[in-house]
């Protein structure tokens, strides 16, 4: 078939009017006498952090499963509408685009990594839609405007707590940093880290990168085994620790690493394997913590998933309850009245830890160290703020 | 000097597989004057292939053996020479008169297709290659660590170039994949089937990517269907710096990009390691743009 010149305009037009009708005919949940709220997950679901998404999905999605059971929030069901953003950059302004122009969603939950978080949560911000990240520590996120919040700890105390930790507990002197350069969450991690541990007597014999993808660290380690420092700090994500972890103890380097909450994943044990033994990472809650909030928590993520939660599956159920609690004391879901409410959040018993929202839109919590030991994570001890 | 010698021996057995893929690069180019973009892409189904046949064999063969290895990366060989043959025979032979950019594009879309695929077909998330060689520390002399994954890999590199050597100049189909990349015109007008020829190019470059898919996973193994896409690119760079078409070239290029940038992120910054490996590889080619081992072609007008 050819279409000839002539038909080019007839046929855009055709285009053009399709999309405009297709425009019209969206964001069905938004008006007014809906009985539902349309509320916006993007998570990465897919790739190189799949874990991540995955899980801190799972536990949003357990979380709005109890809302609705327990008549939901305001007389209305809370509708889910969840996003993947496949670990991608670039993916998450789209998505979050999408959920608020097209699903007109109240509110948006995600995500875990601190990139992703930078990249929707100003159209969030433009928007007027509150966010609430999870799991993003790096301090920048919540900088961007005063409709996003998060649920976590950040950084500054994550880096501080590790720092604290290698120095006092581990009695760390000369300590190596290997950091994801392309990430702001490593950068900002090992920035924290390299200032508290200086501060307090330690040396850093030496800094080294590796970028996103990365399989071979060999050059890196090599340089760091030069130093000789008696631990190595990586404050990166999974995959690549896991990989890190192998080529270091192939290259003969038999000092613990450690890290942040970017090793929590139920994938860095089967990369890692035996090299892992013996290191350390910071995070924001143990399954075996004994608290009956805690345990609660289990018991109903098991019973939905047959598997125990990580800590990125209980933020996700703790985002989407201080959501709804936050809907339900402003007595509405415009996004101003659930801003304020969000805002004046007051120890929320929450399952990592009773949650404070302080003026910079941030959640004052405690961090829990865990070292891995014959393959699982073993709770070590609790670092209050 | 320990780090230095510690350092080459990561860039060499780094480079060696980055070797490996450029070979086929430069044989396919050699041959049919086209870059196949698919190539990195062939290489990570190798490494799948691997993944999924070492349980299968470890039933039969004591895993992980250097026996079981040799097996799971023959047959991972073999499975994508096959899939080398059909991309070959249903996405380029169609336009084998077609301007070079057609194809090159089809090349690109090849990729794609294979890189989502595999995302849909084995899961975005990275999986855990199984353990099937043995691994021993073979020496740890004065700090200097060399295990025995970084020997295996420069031992069959080399061992698969000496094959690679002996199929091109003294064999029949050799002689035929070399008249081609001469003059495929004269050599189909002298009896030889160009498509028959073809094919096996393509089976040979595609066996070798799964080689190097296999060596790769072994030594690091966290593999996931975009893997293919950075040894690609790099391979494909280090198939251009030793004279793309040229054999030996694709060697020694690979050589020299894995341990250009093993000494650069070890001694400068990782962060300018692709910046300075290609600003070594403009200069190289400012100064002799066929490539370290290419020959000046005269176009005749």
């Amino acid at each position: 078939m050819k279409i000839w010149p002539g038909q080019f305009p007839v046929a855009i037009g055709a285009g053009i009017s399709l999309l405009l009708c297709g425009c019209n005919k969206s964001s069905p949940e938004s008006g007014a006498n809906s009985d539902v709220i349309p509320v916006g997950e993007y998570a990465s679901l897919t790739g190189s952090e799949a874990t991540f998404g995955q899980s801190s999905h799972d536990g949003t999605a357990l979380a709005i499963d109890d809302l609705n059971a327990a008549g939901g929030v305001l007389g209305k069901k809370i509708r889910l509408l969840t996003e993947d953003d496949q670990s991608q950059a670039g993916q998450p302004a789209t998505v979050a685009r999408k959920l608020i122009s097209s699903d007109g969603v109240v509110a948006v939950l995600g995500e875990v990594a601190s990139s992703r978080s930078l990249e929707a949560a100003p159209i969030c911000q433009e928007n007027k839609i509150p966010m609430i990240s999870p799991a993003s520590t790096n301090p920048k996120v919540t900088e961007v405007g005063d409709y996003i919040f998060r649920v976590c700890f950040i950084d500054p105390f994550q880096g501080t707590v590790m720092a604290n930790f290698a120095r006092k507990s581990l009695h760390l002197q000369r300590v190596a940093i290997l950091k994801e350069a392309s990430s702001d969450y490593s950068v900002g991690l090992a920035r924290f880290f390299n200032q508290r541990f200086m501060a307090d007597g330690g040396t850093i014999v030496g800094e080294e990168n590796y970028s996103h993808g990365d399989k071979d660290f060999s050059a890196q380690l090599t340089a760091i085994k030069a130093d000789n420092p008696d631990g190595i700090f990586v404050p990166g994500y999974y995959t690549e620790v896991g990989l890190i972890a192998l080529q270091a103890r192939q290259l003969g380097i038999t000092v613990p690493l450690f890290g942040g909450d970017g090793w929590e994943s139920s994938s860095l044990v089967p990369i890692g394997g035996k090299a892992l033994e013996g290191c350390f990472f910071s995070t924001h809650y143990s399954p075996q913590d004994t608290s009956p909030a805690v345990q609660n928590f289990v018991k109903k993520f098991q019973a939905k998933y047959h598997e125990t939660p990580d800590a990125m599956a209980a933020l996700g159920y703790d985002s989407a309850m201080i959501l709804a609690d936050a809907m339900k004391r402003a007595g509405a879901t415009d996004g101003a009245k659930v801003r304020d409410a969000l805002a004046a959040t007051k120890d929320f018993a929450g399952v990592t830890g009773e949650i404070t929202i302080d003026p910079n839109r941030n959640a004052s919590k405690p961090a829990v160290i865990l070292t891995i030991t014959n393959g699982q994570f073993k709770y070590v001890q609790t670092i209050a703020p | 000097m320990t780090e230095f010698l510690q350092q080459l021996i990561n860039g060499l057995a780094f480079g060696s597989i980055l070797a490996l893929i450029a070979l086929g690069y430069t044989m396919v180019y050699g041959i049919l004057r086209f870059i196949n973009f698919a190539h990195g892409d062939v290489f990570m189904l190798g490494a799948f292939a691997g993944f999924y046949l070492a349980p299968k064999i470890a039933t039969v063969l004591p895993t992980p053996s250097i026996g079981s290895g040799l097996v799971v990366m023959f047959a991972a060989m073999l499975i994508c020479a096959v899939i080398g043959v059909v991309i070959e025979r249903f996405a380029y032979r169609p336009l084998r008169r077609s301007p070079k950019l057609t194809v090159l594009i089809t090349a690109i879309g090849v990729s794609l297709f294979l890189e989502y695929t595999g995302q849909f077909v084995f899961g975005a998330a990275p999986k855990r290659f199984p353990q099937i060689i043995p691994v021993y520390p073979i020496a740890h002399l004065g700090g200097l660590s060399i295990t025995s994954n970084q020997l295996i890999v420069l031992a069959v590199t080399g061992l698969l170039l000496v094959g690679l050597r002996f199929i091109v100049l003294k064999t029949k189909i050799g002689m035929a994949m070399r008249a081609l990349s001469f003059n495929p015109e004269a050599a189909a007008l002298m009896g030889v089937n160009t498509d028959i020829v073809i094919s096996f190019t393509f089976a040979l470059g595609s066996a070798l990517a799964a080689a190097a898919g296999i060596l790769f996973a072994v030594n690091y193994p966290a593999i996931d269907p975009l893997m293919g896409i950075l040894p690609g690119l790099k391979a494909f760079v280090a198939a251009v710096l030793g004279g793309i078409g040229n054999l030996p070239g694709a060697v020694l290029g690979g050589l020299i990009i894995g341990t250009t940038e093993t000494f650069v992120s070890g001694y400068i910054s990782s962060t300018y390691r692709d910046a300075i490996a290609f600003a070594i590889l403009i200069l190289i080619l400012l100064i002799k743009p066929s490539g370290l081992l290419g020959k000046k072609e005269i176009e005749k007008v």
